[in-house]
């Protein structure tokens, strides 16, 4: 029974990855990519490794997300 | 065009990887792959005291492999300050930010601290160890170095920490080199009893050396790119 | 359908689809931005395919943190010790390849990939 909400969780992961595709602004592809890291880190879970999970969680999602905000920031045209 | 080929050259690339990858990678139903794991898995008890089997294989039974990602965290984060340090230093802040986020940053700062502590000198027992929390320590300081005005980023003192515990690390495999067992990052240390604070041996003054040199690391390496003076037209 | 949706199916697809949507956006993507997020998907992939490659149904994480846990009814221990390795050495290669974006968006002003004409006399 928890598989079914697993391939729904793979399927939220996988429609976001597309998703960057599509998205123009840079800093919403950026949230979306936040995402699919998070998903990862839950994988990481099932597939029973959490030293992994708690690495991922931390380097994927959160240093990841900043370096790309301050990146961001600093490739605009102009400030308003 | 340019996506009409892309698509072809991955779905092409996509049949390789489900029939050879698949085949390899594919697990046989119950017995494991790989006979590595298994020996590694049955003896890591004993043979190291550690409770954590992931970790006695990045620090004992693979420890010349987390040299060299040391290594090449150290020259990332080289090639990081390189790029964007210019002449002078220029607050990536335009404007004040609200009472609200100075002072939440300034009371989450210790317990944010407090738990990567925890995590990494805990690494031994528990899942975590020295990367992921060295990254939650770096976290917590810049938090306050991106919202406060009253605390700036010393670069100085950053650096002088993160070299010397790199020089912890490898002074620690040399004392293992010289010593009784003769090789390199050799536990020389007791392994205590199992499954408490001070077991294992060497492996919580690694982690722990690991841990100070990831934090104090990527702390420069981040605030080198917030306090850069390129890319912003009022700046040049 | 009950053979089809196991947990190692679903990761392996979950793997796969990360590898390649990630290669297509660094392929056909104009914006330097983008591709570096590209970059960032497809290494996410190959990080939970190697994971996965140790995992056997049924088992628990290789940690001894109850007294009756036996060695026999643990995963493989190497390959999570290898992704660890491999998490952090991307995100290395991420922050490098952005700090090389904001040189190039100062330096020529656009973050098309097309207007990278260094090489050509």
């Amino acid at each position: 029974m928890i598989e079914y909400f697993f391939l729904f969780l793979v399927l939220v992961m996988l429609g976001s990855a597309i998703a960057v595709i599509f998205i123009r602004n840079i800093l919403g592809a950026v949230i979306v990519v936040t995402v699919v890291s998070l998903v990862a880190s839950l994988l990481f879970l099932f597939i029973a490794s959490p030293d992994v999970a708690i690495t991922e969680a931390t380097i994927g999602a959160a240093l990841t997300t900043v370096i790309f905000v301050l990146a961001i920031s600093r490739t605009k045209k102009k400030i308003e | 065009m340019r996506r009409v080929i892309s698509l072809v050259l991955i779905l092409g690339f996509g049949f390789y990887l489900v029939t050879v990858i698949g085949k390899i990678a594919f697990p046989s139903s119950g017995e494991q792959k790989g006979s590595v794991g298994v020996a590694i898995v049955n003896n890591a008890a004993e043979q190291t005291g550690a409770a954590n089997a992931v970790t006695s294989v990045v620090v004992l039974y693979r420890g010349f492999d987390t040299l060299g990602e040391v290594t090449v965290l150290f020259l990332a984060a080289l090639g990081l300050s390189l790029l964007m340090r210019g002449e002078r230093f220029i607050a990536a802040k335009i404007f004040d930010e609200s009472f609200i986020l100075k002072t939440g940053s300034f009371l989450l700062f210790p317990f944010i601290t407090l738990f990567g502590l925890y995590i990494i000198v805990h690494g031994h027992l528990t899942p975590g160890g020295g990367f992921p929390g060295g990254v939650i320590i770096a976290t917590g300081f810049f938090i306050v170095i991106m919202t406060s005005d009253i605390v700036r980023l010393r670069e100085n003192l950053v650096s002088l920490l993160e070299g010397l515990a790199g020089l912890t690390f490898i002074g620690l495999g040399i004392v293992g080199l010289f010593g009784t067992k003769g090789s390199f990052l050799a536990n020389f240390m007791g392994k205590g009893v199992f499954n408490t604070l001070l077991s294992a041996g060497i492996i919580p003054f690694i982690y722990a050396a690991i841990g100070v040199k990831v934090g104090s690391e990527l702390t420069g390496a981040v605030g080198s790119m917030f306090l850069s003076p390129y890319g912003r037209e009022e700046n040049e | 359908m009950n053979s089809l949706v196991t947990v190692e199916n679903i990761v392996y697809l979950a793997s796969f689809g990360l590898i390649l949507i990630g290669l297509f956006i660094v392929f056909s993507d104009k914006n330097l931005l983008k591709i570096v997020i590209g970059i960032d998907i497809a290494e996410t992939g190959v990080n939970i395919l190697l994971v996965a490659t140790g995992y056997i149904h049924g088992k628990t994480a290789p940690i001894f943190s109850k007294l009756g846990l036996k060695a026999s009814q643990m995963v493989d221990p190497v390959p999570q010790a290898l992704v660890l390795t491999s998490i952090v050495i991307g995100f290395g290669v991420t922050a490098l390849a952005l700090a090389l974006v904001v040189r190039l968006y100062q330096k020529t002003g656009s973050l098309d990939v097309s207007n990278i004409r260094g090489l050509k006399w």
